[in-house]
Order: structure tokens, then C-alpha cells, then sequence
């Protein structure tokens, strides 16, 4: 499909109709276009992540803000410790995810899913930021971004299963990464996660724990994974999976939305205070 | 009084647009066509490549282990012993023991790679690093998911571990390219470890030259990292 639509945009702009067409288009979009936002870039790393594997995320700012459409940062809260949940509804735009037999899509379920988590985090306390708002599809690496960012983040991506057995909940740290850093004593951005490993695995342990008392069936401990969204992320990450897109009605993954955010909730209350939040955005724990 | 030059222009750009709107459903026929040839001629192009691996009768018939998935809900993977002949020459059974694993289980439910996923080829460097390079199937009709790809990664990695201890490391390609995910999650970008120690190093092969990072020995831990040799196709 992605072949025959480039075929055709090139074979339409080569000929003649196509190239007045085009004039034409052209004209019009110039006369109404408007200024556009630009949206600012998270300054307090130095990265170029997609066309540079050795960037590093260790920084030396302290308290740099950045800005997203989801929250403004410029209102942090000046709170010790870890007071900011980074919540990312994974896929979205042209990545629709899982998809079920109705129709329904991952990236869809998982979007409405973050305003009860979000609303739960918030009832504990924590400030939320979301990596995505609407039905876009940031980059790993944006996502990670915004988590590598602040200063005392945990990360939790949301996810929806096409396999696995319905109704239940998986906890998902990522798997053993070898801490490399370089001779200034920086980490690689590929390699963020590394420093970040006991916490997170203690973190997705009491998330799952509290999903295996909610959803019969559910483990009752984390499990590892070489998930690409939580490489990158400087912070203690996890993954939840839901169980699965494959149910006979969407009203069964809805009513599983809030048990999942009460544990996620509970699970990042539980996991403050054994977080000692780094004095500066996105360095060691 | 509207000048006439405007007129004229105003009636050629009228033209346009209608001589536009009647070429656009010929261009995009013209288009479909071509992208349907294209897709043959790499369908054709795919089936050369993956030719049935030559089983030598004289290959001593092994009990080999293969990994498939315990439960059709189940993320956990049991081993089966098939007794299968199995050539010496690890790029050889490699390609045997994959090739066996993908085509599946008796029963289709406990697969844990897509049917119509194919091994294009299997390279093995002096190092003990192995690339498996599979088609698109295997990304495009997995199911989408961490539990399902983490599931598929392993089932090919502990196979080769049990299959084929000169393996070391694994690098998959798709298609002959690195691809970030597998299907949205699973990180492909790294190496897998198989065998973190070679237990039977082959006599051809050379010493390691690059150790097994320390914190990453279990086999299917990753190690995000390329290989930077080419690799020279057996």
C-alpha cells in the first residue's frame, strides 16, 4: 500500500495534469497557511537518538524544564522525590497496535485507559505527564525523552495483548542490559535503562502483585522482557500488558481499566520511598 | 470587465483540473499493476532463496529439542524431543532445527512463530555470532504483543542453545534488514544471548573476539549492539 501511494504521488507530479494540479494546491495552501507552533524540544538532554546510537543521556542541568503538549513543566512541583509519573498509551497514529476481531484497536483502548490511571496517580499525588494526548505516534525515543527529562520520573507504558489469557495483567521490566558508560563516565542513550534495572524490576513487582490480587490468573511477579520502549527511558520503567484484544466485546477491557489503575497507582505509592530521586534529571539512581 | 488574459487563464486552469480528475484513476490502475508485478517478482525472488534445506541420509539422526509453547494461553515454552538428521555443520543445522521449529507443532495452537514465517538465510560468524534472517511473515503475522514476541524470540533462541552450542549470540534480521521491534515491542536492535559459553567450539572457528557483556549471560538477554563484520554467507 505504502509502495503504490508513493508510485502514485511520483508518477502524478511527473505529468503534466498532475504538475498544474499541483500549482494549483500549492496556491491555496500558501494563501491559508499559518504560522506554525513549533513544539519545544526537551533541552535538558543533548541527544540526537534516532541518528546517533552513542549520544548519551547523562547530563549536567539542573532542574532543566521541557515542554510537551501534555503538561507544562514549568509548573513542576519543587516536591523531594519521586513526584512525576511519565504515562505512555503506546502505538497510536499510523501504529494502530493490537487489533481485535470488532475492529477495535490497541492504541484506541489504551488512550482512554490513561485517564482513569491518570486520574488514580493523581489521586496518590503524583503529578502526570503523558507522552502522547490524541491519536499520534511519537517515536520511542520522544516518549523515552520526555521520562529522561525530569528529575525523580517513573515510567509506566500501557499496552493490550493479542495473545495470553483474557482478563489477566502482565508486569514487564526490561531484561538484563550490561551498564556501559563512556570515558566522561556518560551512558549511552541506548543503554538508558541500565543504571535503572533493580528499581524498575522493584517497581513492576509491586505493581504486579497488586494486579495478581485483582485479576485471577494474573503472575504474581514481574516479568523481563527486551521491550525497545523501556531501553531507552532513564528512569524506573515498566510495561503493562493487558490480556487481551481479543474479547468479545471492548466493555471487557473497559472494566478492567480501573482495577489496572488502582494497581498502577498503588504500585507507585508503594514504590516512593524507595526511590532516592537523582539530583538532576535523567542521572544515575 | 473581467481582463482577458484572466479569462483564459481561469479556463486552462479549469481544464487542468478536469484533465487531472480523468488521468488520476488511469495513473492509480497503472500503479496497482505495477505494484502487483513487483510483488511477484519478490515473492518469486523469496522462494529462490528458500530453498529446502538437502537432508543428507547419512546425517546421524539426532534427539533435537525444540521450543514451543506450553499452552495456547500460556507464555511459558516447553521443550520436544523430535528425533530428526541433523548435519555437523552448525550453519547446516541451524538451519535444520529453525526450519523444523517453524513449521510448527502437531498442534497449530502452541506455535509460537507465524505459519507462514520462512528462514531466509543463516549466517555464522568467527565470533559465535549467528544472524537468522527471517521474512516478513514473522514480523507482519505474529501477533501483536510483548508476551507473543518475547515468546517467538525465545522459542528460536533456546532451540538454537539446545541445537547448537557453537552459537553464541543471535542477531535477527527481517527480511535482510535491522528493524527496531519485532512487531511494536520486542527489541530486535541488539544481539540474544544463546550460549554464553560455547561448550563445543568448532575447529574452524576462531577465538572470541569480544567477550559476552557482564549482567547479560542468560540466554535471550540482549545486548544492544550490531555486529560490526560482514557476514560471509555459508
Amino acid at each position: 500500500m505504502l509502495l503504490e501511494v508513493r508510485n502514485l504521488a511520483r508518477n502524478a507530479f511527473l505529468s503534466p495534469p498532475g504538475i498544474i494540479f499541483l500549482l494549483i494546491l500549492g496556491t491555496a495552501i500558501a494563501a491559508n497557511s499559518q504560522p506554525q507552533t513549533q513544539i519545544q524540544q526537551p533541552t535538558a538532554i543533548s541527544q540526537t537518538p534516532s541518528s546517533a546510537p552513542t549520544t548519551t543521556v547523562a547530563i549536567s542541568q539542573q532542574g532543566g524544564s521541557t515542554g510537551s503538549p501534555a503538561s507544562p513543566f514549568s509548573t513542576q512541583s519543587q516536591r523531594s522525590g519521586l513526584n512525576i509519573v511519565v504515562l505512555d498509551p503506546a502505538h497510536g497514529g499510523t501504529d494502530p497496535g493490537a487489533r481485535g476481531t470488532g475492529g477495535i484497536r490497541e492504541s484506541e483502548i489504551v488512550l482512554d485507559m490513561a485517564i482513569q490511571v491518570r486520574r488514580a496517580l493523581e489521586l496518590q499525588g503524583f503529578q502526570v505527564v503523558q507522552t502522547r494526548q490524541g491519536n499520534d505516534n511519537p517515536s520511542f525515543d520522544d516518549r523515552s525523552a520526555i521520562a529522561n527529562a525530569q528529575r525523580g520520573a517513573i515510567f509506566v507504558t500501557l499496552h493490550i495483548s493479542s495473545t495470553g489469557l483474557p482478563g489477566t495483567v502482565r508486569v514487564y521490566a526490561n531484561s538484563d542490559l550490561p551498564l556501559v558508560t563512556d570515558s566522561n563516565g556518560l551512558i549511552p542513550w541506548d543503554r538508558a535503562q541500565a543504571p535503572f534495572l533493580g528499581l524498575s524490576r522493584k517497581f513492576a513487582d509491586l505493581v504486579q502483585g497488586l494486579l495478581s490480587q485483582r485479576f485471577k490468573g494474573s503472575p504474581g511477579t514481574a516479568q523481563t522482557a527486551t521491550v525497545r520502549q523501556l531501553r531507552t527511558t532513564a528512569a524506573p520503567a515498566i510495561a503493562v500488558e493487558i490480556c487481551s484484544i481479543v474479547v468479545d466485546d471492548r466493555a471487557q477491557l473497559d472494566h478492567m481499566a480501573q482495577g489496572v489503575a488502582d494497581a498502577i497507582a498503588g504500585g507507585a505509592a508503594a514504590f516512593r520511598p524507595s526511590y532516592v530521586v537523582p539530583g538532576v534529571p535523567g542521572a544515575l539512581p | 470587465m473581467i481582463p482577458r488574459w484572466k479569462v483564459f487563464l481561469i479556463a486552462g486552469l479549469v481544464l487542468a483540473v478536469i484533465a487531472a480528475a480523468i488521468y488520476f484513476p488511469i495513473l492509480r490502475k497503472r500503479v496497482k499493476r505495477a505494484a502487483r508485478l513487483q510483488q511477484q517478482s519478490e515473492e518469486q525472488a523469496r522462494r529462490e532463496l528458500t530453498q529446502t534445506i538437502p537432508v543428507n541420509p547419512s546425517d546421524p539422526r539426532v534427539k533435537a529439542k525444540l521450543f514451543w509453547a506450553a499452552d495456547a494461553d500460556d507464555s511459558a515454552l516447553v521443550p520436544v524431543t523430535v528425533e530428526l538428521p541433523l548435519s555437523n555443520d552448525t550453519v547446516l543445522r541451524s538451519k535444520q532445527v529453525l526450519n523444523t521449529l517453524l513449521a510448527g507443532p502437531v498442534d497449530p495452537e502452541l506455535r509460537t512463530v507465524p505459519p507462514d514465517a520462512v528462514l531466509l538465510a543463516f549466517y555464522l560468524l568467527p565470533d559465535g555470532t549467528a544472524i537468522a534472517d527471517f521474512s516478513e511473515a514473522l514480523a507482519t503475522s505474529i501477533p501483536s504483543g510483548i508476551v507473543s514476541e518475547q515468546l517467538a524470540v525465545d522459542s528460536i533462541v533456546r532451540t538454537l542453545e539446545a541445537n547448537v552450542p557453537q552459537v553464541q549470540r543471535l542477531k535477527i534480521l527481517i527480511h535482510g534488514q535491522e528493524v527496531e521491534t519485532l512487531a511494536g515491542h520486542l527489541d530486535l536492535t541488539g544481539t540474544f544471548i544463546v550460549n554464553a559459553k560455547p561448550r563445543q567450539p568448532p575447529p574452524s572457528a576462531m577465538k572470541p573476539t569480544s567477550e559476552a557483556a557482564p549482567g547479560a549471560e542468560k540466554p535471550g538477554a540482549s545486548i544492544p549492539d550490531n555486529p560490526a563484520a560482514a557476514p560471509a554467507r555459508r
